[in-house]
């Protein structure tokens, strides 16, 4: 028998289907860690134990060589498991059993995984510390006073402490990879239509995509090898062909033209996020690649953009949740209408309520062509931006977050504050670009930074190939949070 | 500086989102969503003539798959979260409505 644990899923589905050790035993230690580890972090919401285990027995008794066989993997809860509690961390779905799977949950368990639980979020993916959670916030393995980053926390922090080799999360304007960047793991937003989003609970349907989080970039490649691909039940899933992601992985990026946009790095970004960001660029140009100068004029309206157009999509997709049926429904309610307010107004929390509150208004008579048009024609030219830099090079890169992960509560009166640490991942949602998140280097406080590559649309194979040559020559996604004395 | 935002305007707009406030939210909301708009009023600046609207991003539109009868969901699994269902009807049930 192997040793358990396993740091990545490579080994451990290598180890599961060359049978010397059994999923069973891989999931009864997936197991022993969450519950050691959970109370302390809070990433996940419900432990699926039951059907984890009885998955687990199942592989081990027909046998398995899918790509992730035996693989425990935790999902972000928004997105839908049959019978397994599902909330989106809101008190509105605070008991809502789903009726049926995602189509990404399907794929991974036809491909050997095991589903381990429901992680934590904000609430409908609204945020980017998981502090917006109607349970509380998940707490950064590297330092738990820190924030875990969002609003897919939960899932960053499975995989860090090493609940869960591979989790899923959602990524609207940077849910993936912030978190993956702040909790030192690695992150993939798919390009938008890449993976099917039925069984997704919607936050802003033009921008939401569901992708991976992993210990390794080669992990990453071999879930999106998983989920990738067209859907009867997601029309928005596209149609185009699935690249050989781990085929691809060839440490080669010799030519490889790398797009640095340099003015928009001036300010804003924390000196230790600078400094491991512009290593990470001489490692790359060490190995081959060529780094370019690039200009994305718009940028810098890119926050602004994100949040009218994420808004307004939000406000129409949440008005959904009306007490009628599915969900909480208030106790007290004379009519119809003091129905729907008094539910809607104590299922949904603050930050939910803002932004239903904005968007209604940038919709709203009178303000539309002001902000909402407005918003889509400058989303147009954020596109364009991208489209000139991939003329001249193959991928643009640029720190994940201005920041490391921000003490719990430091930014939660402000939240234009809070909307402005996602600088620099909203625009590839505006333009629909795949986004790669790898770990790139640690503060003087031990906290993870995160290095992004941006692609081509369905490029995520050239982001991919950057991020794992990258590993070969540094060993951040080696470390773990117990060694830093974190958990 | 004036807000962006004023008390009326919160309570139009909870109106239309079907929002019941407390006096502390809409307070806390005239202040936080005047902030986010007064930063979102930098697009204004951008000169957007003849540049078209982008609503959605895919290359191509998606294509349609055959409209074939399948099976869906049965009615007591459409009922199943239901806050008040009524399974002898096989209806959903809500207060009254005027």
């Amino acid at each position: 028998m192997s040793t358990i644990p396993f740091r990545t899923a490579r080994e451990i589905r290598d180890a599961v289907s060359g049978r010397s050790v059994s999923a069973v035993q891989v999931c009864e230690h997936a197991l022993a860690t969450i519950e050691a580890a959970n109370p302390k972090l809070n990433a996940f919401l419900t432990v699926a134990r039951d059907r984890a285990l009885e998955r687990a027995r199942a592989i081990d008794r027909e046998g398995h060589t899918g790509l992730l066989a035996g693989v425990p993997v935790a999902l972000k809860d928004n997105i839908l498991t049959r019978g397994v509690t599902t909330t989106a961390s809101s008190r509105m779905l605070q008991r809502f059993v789903p009726p049926y799977d995602a189509t990404v949950v399907t794929r991974l368990e036809a491909a050997g995984a095991v589903v381990m639980g429901k992680t934590n979020c904000d609430e409908f993916a609204m945020g980017s510390t998981t502090e917006n959670s109607a349970f509380g916030p998940s707490r950064n393995p590297w330092n738990p006073d820190h924030i875990s980053g969002g609003s897919s926390g939960g899932s960053a922090v499975a995989v860090a402490s090493g609940m869960s080799p591979i989790a899923l999360g959602s990524d609207t304007g940077g849910s993936i990879r912030q978190p993956a960047s702040l909790c030192g793991v690695v992150g993939l937003k798919p390009t938008y239509g890449r993976v099917s989003r039925y069984g997704l609970i919607a936050f802003a349907s033009s921008l939401d995509q569901i992708g991976p989080m992993a210990r390794t970039t080669y992990d990453a490649a071999t879930a999106l090898a998983v989920l990738a691909g067209p859907d009867p039940c997601d029309s928005t899933a596209s149609q185009e062909p699935v690249a050989d992601y781990v085929g691809g992985l060839t440490g080669d990026i010799r030519g490889v033209r790398l797009g640095v946009p340099g003015k928009m790095l001036q300010d804003g970004v924390e000196a230790p996020v600078r400094s491991a960001f512009y290593a990470a660029l001489d490692v790359l140009r060490g190995r081959g690649a060529e780094l370019v100068d690039i200009d994305l004029p718009h940028a810098s309206y890119a926050i602004a953009t994100y949040y009218v157009i994420a808004t307004a999509e939000a406000s129409s997709n949440l008005a959904r949740y009306d007490g009628v049926r599915y969900g909480f429904r208030t106790e007290s309610a004379g009519n119809l209408k003091e129905m729907y307010e008094r539910t809607r107004s104590q299922g949904f929390g603050p930050e939910v309520k803002r932004r239903i509150m904005l968007g209604t208004y940038v919709l709203s008579a009178g303000y539309y062509d002001a902000y909402y048009l407005k918003a889509q024609q400058v989303r147009t030219l954020v596109r364009r931006d991208y489209e000139q830099a991939f003329q001249k090079v193959d991928a643009v890169a640029m720190p994940t977050s201005p920041t490391a992960a921000f003490r719990i509560g430091e930014k939660i009166e402000d939240p234009l504050s809070l909307y402005l640490t996602d600088v620099f991942t909203v625009s590839a949602n505006l333009a629909g670009l795949p986004g790669l998140s790898i770990p790139c280097g640690r503060t003087p406080n031990r906290l993870p930074i995160g290095l992004q590559l941006t692609g081509r649309p369905f490029d995520e194979a050239t982001l991919l190939r950057i991020g794992d040559s990258y590993e070969r020559e540094t060993n951040w996604t080696e470390e773990n949070p117990a060694d830093a004395g974190g958990s | 500086m004036p807000e962006r935002l004023t008390r009326a305007d919160v309570d139009r707009i909870a109106t239309l989102a079907r929002l019941e406030l407390t006096d502390t939210e809409k307070d806390l909301f005239v202040h936080q969503l005047s902030h986010v708009l007064e930063y979102a009023e930098q697009i204004q600046q951008i000169d957007t003539t003849g540049v078209p609207p982008t609503s959605q991003v895919l290359s191509r539109m998606p294509a349609d798959r055959p409209d074939e009868p399948r099976a869906g969901l049965t009615n007591a699994e459409a009922l199943a979260n239901a806050p008040d269902p009524s399974p002898q009807t096989g209806l959903f049930r809500v207060p009254r409505v005027l």
